[in-house]
């Protein structure tokens, strides 16, 4: 009965103590996290290694019970999570070897503006049959074309925007490196990569997003006479608005709700608080993102303690291995005469020419048979996709056109009041991050039954799919308008229509074009779905560039299907070239504010 | 003699062009470094002090001639060097312990040696207890101190320097100054030379044993000489006030001895730019050199220009394109080191500012053989414009394609401030001036003035 006593004649002891407590238990709490988190990891890659491996199942019955969505869920993000994997190793590849390889980089950087133009959905029969053939006995063959097609989808701008924070590299910084001796490798972890990260996890951001979209495409296809399934969300909600069941779309569309938030708050927010720490900036920014998460994992024991067992000794090695190579090399130019090494790149120059020759071969073997297919097209069917390509040009338009309409004033009205600002941005977010493909089917079945067709609800997907890329340019432009400007509107008592035509418009400029590009690339590519859909047993189409894609795909026709995907990349890249490039270069000279 | 470490053997620098003419940066020059000297590489602004310091340090490669490192082509010798740089150059996203440690990394050095280098080094240089700062937590000159101690980490031979101390305010960069000397004189570090390019010429003359002045167009050495002055060096002692004063004047008479013209490998003569055809523009902008006359006409009409520059609160670099553009126009004469205005000069001074637009107009056409073009050919097409493309080709035959750029950029500017003509930027021509005021509206406030 002494110890109260005795312990109360310390003053403050007790709370002392429980801070005690709570300092040494809290990262015992955290390991703990920690190791839940690894464990389910590894029940994971078991179940999809089971699935995977395991004979592909003849008929997959897309069960519409909600019971069966956590499955079906953990599967999509599953395909969705390599498929990005894939996309960033690609993307930092690609970025690189076009930054430092001064032959190929401008070839390299033509491709890439080309292939970002091209229809995805397009490849998406292409890809499949590969990869069925490749694992014939085995479901991941299947899976493969899906992982496959939504990297695609994701890959292009993340290697574009690698690749310029490549090139932005400050110059002195890159000198520093060199002076410095570092490897490539080192330059690659303490330089450019960290130079590129703000940029690529935006990027990624926006490149999850449309993985989404496709998902909803390239879960559930018909090729032919032949049925390609895969159990995940994007099936589910095809399925369900297939037979018109309202309930299971709306389970469909909560988990996928669920699961976007859960996204952005695990993974998103933890990398941008991050990669605070890789803003290019001389002085500290106050505003910061702050994630509980990355907290944890931060100040895990255990997690340290194996960072310091593995990872550190590994990259030591590492280090003294590539040190040792520099050295060997410095004393072998040294020695060697320089005929050894004249022959060495004569040899260098052959292998080249060798590998080039092989390439160049292979593409024009593909080229002259794709072309070869193109003889089988006749004339009436040129006409028709000619047809097809107008009328879904027009439709893309609209489509801007109204998207424009509302987001330009409801984006300046958000951008030039905070207050508004702070209850719009993350509603709006949210709004965006749903894909358009899943919420289609609502707003189809509703549009079919106030008697309105595809025709219509082809441009309100396009707009469900694009209209926010306008909407966040115009607020950020908004926002970037300097105050100064506004105050002399309302100092010479400006009209609304002088407001608009003189501060607002020009101050934005830059960043509509900007969300422009990007609403039309993805409207062209959207058209695919929006404008041939399976609803309630029956299929609706509408006349169109993408309806003929996805009937082709239907029914197996690749010489349409080849056709249409040209002429349709074929407009994209015009239209980059003719419109979107000289707008573009407008914007950057005349509108661009400050500099 | 000290041994030699580096050594320049008539290095050179141009880059090629698509006509038969190429840009020369520098031209052939030899230029060493040896142990125990600190030396000091001053010049204007385009002489190509950077490209030199670049070269030296095998970062960048010379487009004739060859640098030896003890001897051997600096290509494939194991160079051990530092530069510390004008931004600094630190990974902001790497705490101060591991910019510092960076360079050891790259080494392959033990994590444990590595460790009681970097902290050795950080205490050298005043920077215990910061181990874990980002840089961007540092003031400039705490970052230029990681800038110092990455460099001298690696014990380098030679110590690389471009304008270190030109990014920081004055107090900071004496400060540091003075650190640095210490180390070097008290042998704290190892390093057996250092060179530092810089503009401020004050800072050449405390400093270094061995200054080298670069000329430009193309960048060449005027003078290569010693300094003998014990240390501490006083700035107001006149030994060193002679010795400022003498850079100053080869600095500001780019044309008292002519040097001999080089000559490409083919046995061609390299063209000149004094003998080519165009001026180069300096960049500066009419209200600047309204500006220096006034301040001129303020001191009597003539002044010392290193006195000028102290005046104003300049940089030598920023004023003497300000001189060279009133130089040009013939406002002002520069005779040794002196600037004084000329009676064309005084009264566009004294001018408001309808009819200094009219002196600097008839100046600029009768000294400027670009605006004269500009002008002629826009009195020679009917529809009186033309496109900037025309000049610019004509520009790219002698000069860098930045600089064909600024080149333009400067006569857009001077033109459009004497009215010559007008230049329409979304359609990049050159078109005639509406005529909005006439001599009627000679009564614009006087205040509009500069």
């Amino acid at each position: 009965m002494n110890f109260p006593e005795s312990f109360s004649n310390i003053p403050g002891r007790e709370t002392l103590a429980r801070s005690q407590v709570l300092k040494r238990s809290w990262p015992v709490v955290l390991d703990l996290c920690v190791a839940g988190i690894g464990l389910a990891c590894f029940y994971a890659v078991v179940r999809i290694a089971n699935y995977w491996f395991g004979h592909p199942v003849p008929e997959i019955v897309i069960s519409l019970s909600p019971r069966a969505l956590p499955l079906y869920a953990f599967y999509s993000v599953v395909r969705i999570g390599l498929a990005y994997l894939l996309s960033l190793l690609f993307a930092v590849g690609y970025g690189y070897v076009a930054a430092y390889s001064k032959r190929v980089e401008a070839l390299m950087i033509a491709g890439l503006d080309i292939l970002q133009s091209i229809p995805v959905l397009s490849f998406l029969p292409g890809v499949m049959l590969a990869m069925v053939a490749l694992f014939p006995t085995r479901q991941i063959g299947v899976e493969m074309g899906a992982i496959v097609l939504i990297f695609t989808g994701q890959v292009w701008n993340m290697a574009f925007s690698f690749y310029s924070s490549i090139k932005g590299i400050p110059r002195e910084l890159s000198e520093a490196a060199g002076i410095y001796k570092f490897s490539r490798w080192q330059r690659l972890v303490q330089l450019e990569l960290p130079y590129s990260a703000i940029g690529l996890v935006w990027n990624s951001m926006v490149s999850v997003a449309g993985g989404w979209f496709f998902l909803m495409a390239c879960e559930m296809f018909v090729l032919g006479d032949r049925d390609f399934r895969l159990p995940g969300l994007g099936s589910y909600l095809q399925t369900a608005a297939g037979t018109g069941n309202l309930k299971a779309i709306m389970w469909g569309l909560l988990t996928m709700i669920a699961i976007i938030v859960a996204t952005d708050q695990l993974i998103w927010r933890p990398i941008i608080a991050w990669s605070d720490k890789f803003k290019f900036e001389q002085v500290e920014s106050t505003a910061r993102v702050r994630s509980p998460l990355l907290h944890l994992l931060q100040h895990s024991r255990a997690l340290l303690t194996i960072e310091r067992s593995t990872i550190r000794p590994l990259n030591e090695g590492i280090y003294r291995r590539l040190a040792e190579a520099r050295r060997r090399r410095a004393a072998k130019t040294t020695a060697e005469d320089s005929t050894t090494d004249a022959v060495r790149g004569g040899t260098a120059t052959w292998l080249r020419g060798v590998v080039l020759l092989a390439i160049v071969t292979a593409v024009l073997y593909a080229a002259f048979h794709a072309l070869g297919l193109l003889r089988q097209v006749r004339a009436a069917q040129y006409v028709e996709i000619l047809k097809g390509a107008l009328a879904t040009f027009l439709r893309v338009n609209v489509s801007l056109l109204l998207a424009s309409a509302w987001t330009i004033p409801a984006g300046v009205a958000i951008g030039f009041h905070p207050r508004l600002a702070r209850i719009a941005q993350p509603i709006a977010q949210i709004a965006a991050s749903v894909p358009a493909t899943a919420l289609f089917p609502v707003l189809l079945l509703a549009l079919v039954k106030m008697g309105g067709g595809l025709g219509i609800g082809s441009i309100a997907l396009m707009m469900l799919g694009t209209q926010w890329y306008i909407l966040f340019n115009v607020i950020a432009g908004a926002m970037a308008i300097p105050s100064d400007l506004k105050e002399v509107a309302t100092l010479f008592h400006f009209t609304t229509a002088q407001r608009w035509r003189t501060v607002i418009l020009p101050g934005i400029f830059p960043f509509l074009i900007t969300g422009l590009v990007t609403a039309s690339g993805g409207a062209w590519n959207a058209s695919i779905i929006a404008e041939y859909f399976h609803l309630k047993n029956q299929t609706l189409q509408t006349v169109g560039l993408g309806a003929q894609i996805s009937a082709a795909t239907d029914s197996g026709q690749f010489q349409i299907l080849l056709l249409a995907t040209i002429v349709m990349a074929l407009m994209v890249v015009t239209i980059n070239r003719l419109v979107w490039r000289p707008l573009y270069r407008l914007a950057e000279t005349r509108y661009k504010l400050g500099g | 003699m000290q041994s030699t470490i580096i050594r320049a053997e008539r290095v050179e620098k141009y880059y090629a062009q698509p006509s038969e003419n190429r840009i020369q940066v520098i031209s052939p020059t030899d230029l060493s470094i040896s142990e125990g000297e600190i030396v000091a590489l001053l010049g204007p602004s385009g002489s190509g002090k950077s490209t030199l310091l670049r070269m030296l340090t095998g970062l960048s490669t010379p487009s004739a001639g060859e640098v030896y490192w003890h001897e051997k082509p600096i290509a494939i010798a194991d160079v051990n060097v530092s530069i510390v740089f004008q931004s600094f150059a630190l990974f902001p996203w790497l705490t101060v312990f591991e910019n510092v440690e960076a360079p050891l990394k790259a080494l392959g050095m033990d994590p444990s040696e590595r460790r009681k280098r970097a902290l050795k080094i950080l205490d050298t240089v005043g920077l215990d207890g910061f181990q874990t700062a980002y840089p961007k937590e540092l003031s400039g000159g705490m970052r230029q101190r990681v800038g110092f101690a990455r460099a001298l980490v690696v014990e380098p031979e030679v110590l690389f320097m471009d304008e270190p101390f030109s990014a920081l305010d004055v107090l900071t960069a004496e400060n540091l100054r003075s650190e640095l000397l210490e180390l070097w004189q008290k042998k704290t570090i190892p390093t057996k030379a250092i060179f530092i390019v810089t503009h401020n010429i004050e800072e050449a003359v405390l400093l270094a044993d061995r200054i080298v002045v670069l000329g430009r167009n193309p960048g060449h050495v005027r003078t290569d000489f010693r300094v003998a002055l014990p240390h501490p060096r006083d700035r107001k002692g006149a030994a060193f006030t002679q010795l400022v004063d003498y850079i100053y004047k080869v600095l500001t008479q780019p044309d008292s001895q002519p040097p001999a013209l080089p000559l490409t490998p083919a046995g061609k003569p390299v063209r000149d730019q004094r003998q080519m055809h165009y001026q180069m523009l300096p960049h500066a902008r009419p209200g600047g050199i309204a500006g220096l006359l006034e301040l001129l006409l303020d001191h009597n009409g003539k002044d010392d220009i290193y006195r000028l520059a102290d005046d104003l609160a300049f940089e030598i670099d920023d004023l003497l394109p300000i001189v060279d553009a009133a130089q040009l126009l013939g406002f002002l004469k520069v005779t040794e080191g002196d600037a004084a205005i000329t009676p064309t000069g005084a009264e566009y001074a004294n001018s408001e500012i309808l009819r200094q637009k009219e002196l600097f107009r008839t100046a600029a056409v009768e000294n400027v053989l670009l605006l004269r073009q500009i002008v002629r050919a826009i009195e020679a097409k009917s529809d009186r414009s033309v496109p900037e493309e025309f000049f610019h080709d004509m520009l790219d035959e002698q000069f860098s394609e930045d600089e064909t750029q600024r080149q333009m950029e400067t006569a857009i500017n001077w033109g459009r401030y004497a009215e010559l003509f007008d230049f329409d930027a979304s359609r990049r021509r050159f078109i005639q001036p509406e005529k909005l005021h006439h001599e009627t509206d000679a009564g614009v406030a006087p205040g509009v003035k500069a």
